[in-house]
């Protein structure tokens, strides 16, 4: 089944209680064990993605991509951008913040900055988001993000592009950057 | 084909205040729009963009375009959006465009298709703007696809994005750029700009994240030429700011003025933007009307004999703009 239109989509709880939210589900340990037990069994992995979804569709417009940057966005997905931007808003915002394709809906990217940098994560703003796996959509981004998949999906805040890191699979070569 | 010291590359290198135009393609089997459009804008400009099926309506592919560009000895600036094509289409066309002598390229996500002709097609989006500068700049410095596989040669491209100042979150967009040159765009060509103190505001923080000095900021100028295209410019064009000020003098010009009205108020832009440090040029967008493209450079005082390659040699002049 294709995933639902890509509609901006102002997320139903506050950024505060989400990061600290954020807190409690960071990987550990149990998690990880989790995780690993949940996907290899499908008669686990199927209800566990599906409530996955019910919950992040109603809280984030969710659309199952696989591979979540909310911890980074201001808990406000990219993915319900009409043109899914993953490193920030198109150049169509209309003057009002509404978006291009559905003017009546606020940019997905406006709310993103707002609520990034009223929450003091201003320099999640600046990360480089890699392109993502196209495969992974449907999939579980919570089992991804517990067993460490999602680590390398962006840069540190003001980190340079470099080295090549970009694709996947993850591929570092031993050469310098090209400076201007 | 191109003329040594005559194309962007080395206008930028060389610190002349550099012009470039932008072509649209026409609808049909034909080149001899192009070629007749590029004629005439040859010895004007530094370079001319083709557009990449603007706004979602299909025209001769900006590939095409740009090599047509090329036999006519002007160097192009290939448009390519994310919108139509997914990260193999979009590597394998940066890869050719390099190999066909198309070095310029600027990196756009697009138009969403529903503005187009064919709302109903299926947008693509697979990267996003940022995520092509960056595939660009890998396969150009690293010879390396984004799967990981080597790429000999590697194409040799001057990797350019867009950045709008104007549409919000107006306080956001430096760093946006700032993103985009850090993934590797080299210059940068901006929306119209109607607005040169709001422009001006932009260029400060621009400055003040040194980007500037990482990458050439080259500001879009366009004269709106009709009340209808006023009226297209204010409503139809999404991200595009006409501030009141700049309407209601178009409109008191009355209709038989108003192209006359609208040189004017692109001389003097560009006037007030060559003042403004860290830019880099213009870029201009007259959308169809690319024939009054070298009346705008006459007007606004360029030394165009840079332009001329007819000219020999010792009417080179190096940096013409302060």
């Amino acid at each position: 089944m294709p995933p639902p239109r890509a509609v901006p989509t102002r997320p139903a709880l506050s950024s505060r209680t989400l990061y600290r939210l954020h807190r409690l589900l960071e990987p550990n340990g149990l998690y990880r064990f989790v995780a690993r037990v949940v996907e290899r069994h499908a008669w686990l992995r199927r209800p566990f993605t599906r409530t996955e979804e019910s919950v992040k569709r109603k809280v984030f417009g969710c659309r199952m991509c696989g591979q979540c940057a909310l911890p980074v966005t201001g808990y406000a997905c990219p993915m319900t951008c009409p043109k899914q931007l993953r490193n920030g808003p198109c150049g169509g915002v209309l003057p009002d913040g509404g978006c291009e394709v559905y003017p009546g809906e606020r940019c997905v990217w406006l709310i993103a900055v707002e609520r990034a940098e009223a929450g003091g994560h201003a320099g999640d703003l600046e990360r480089l988001h890699r392109p993502i796996d196209q495969r992974q959509w449907g999939e579980s981004s919570w089992i991804n993000y517990w067993q460490g998949r999602d680590d390398g999906l962006w840069t540190e805040p003001g980190g340079r592009a470099t080295p090549v890191d970009l694709g996947l699979p993850v591929l570092v070569t031993g050469k310098g950057d090209r400076e201007r | 084909m191109i003329v040594s010291g005559s194309g962007l590359v080395e206008a930028l290198r060389a610190g002349r205040f550099v012009v470039t135009a932008e072509l649209g393609p026409p609808r049909g089997a034909d080149t001899d729009v192009v070629r007749k459009k590029g004629r005439a804008l040859r010895g004007w400009v530094d370079a001319v963009n083709i557009t990449d099926n603007q706004g979602g309506f299909v025209r001769l592919s900006s590939l095409a375009g740009s090599l047509v560009l090329l036999d006519e000895g002007v160097d192009p600036v290939m448009q390519l959006t994310a919108r139509d094509r997914n990260r193999i289409a979009l590597q394998s066309d940066l890869v050719s465009a390099a190999a066909l002598g198309v070095r310029n390229v600027l990196l756009l996500s697009g138009d969403h298709p529903s503005y187009g002709d064919h709302p109903d097609a299926k947008p693509v989006f697979d990267l996003d703007s940022t995520q092509m500068v960056w595939t660009a700049r890998n396969l150009r410095d690293h010879g390396q696809l984004l799967s990981g596989r080597s790429l000999d040669p590697p194409p040799d491209l001057h990797i350019g994005a867009v950045e709008n100042p104007f549409a919000p979150p107006v306080g956001f967009r430096a760093r946006r750029l700032a993103k985009k040159v850090r993934a590797g765009a080299e210059y940068v060509q901006t929306q119209l700009v109607f607005d040169v103190g709001a422009f001006a505001g932009w260029m400060a923080e621009v400055r003040d994240l040194g980007l500037h000095e990482r990458a050439h900021i080259i500001a879009g100028i366009g004269p709106i030429v009709s009340p209808q295209a006023l009226e297209h410019m204010r409503t139809k064009v999404p991200g595009v700011h006409v501030p009141d000020a700049v309407a209601t003098r178009l409109l008191r010009a009355g209709t038989e003025g108003f192209t006359e009205e609208a040189l004017r108020v692109c001389a003097e832009s560009i006037h007030r933007i060559r003042a403004i440090e860290g830019v880099s040029g213009i870029h201009l967008m007259a959308f169809g009307r690319e024939h009054l493209i070298p009346e705008i450079v006459d007007r606004s005082g360029l030394d165009r004999s840079r332009f001329d390659m007819n000219a020999c040699g010792s009417r080179e002049r190096s940096a013409d703009a302060g």
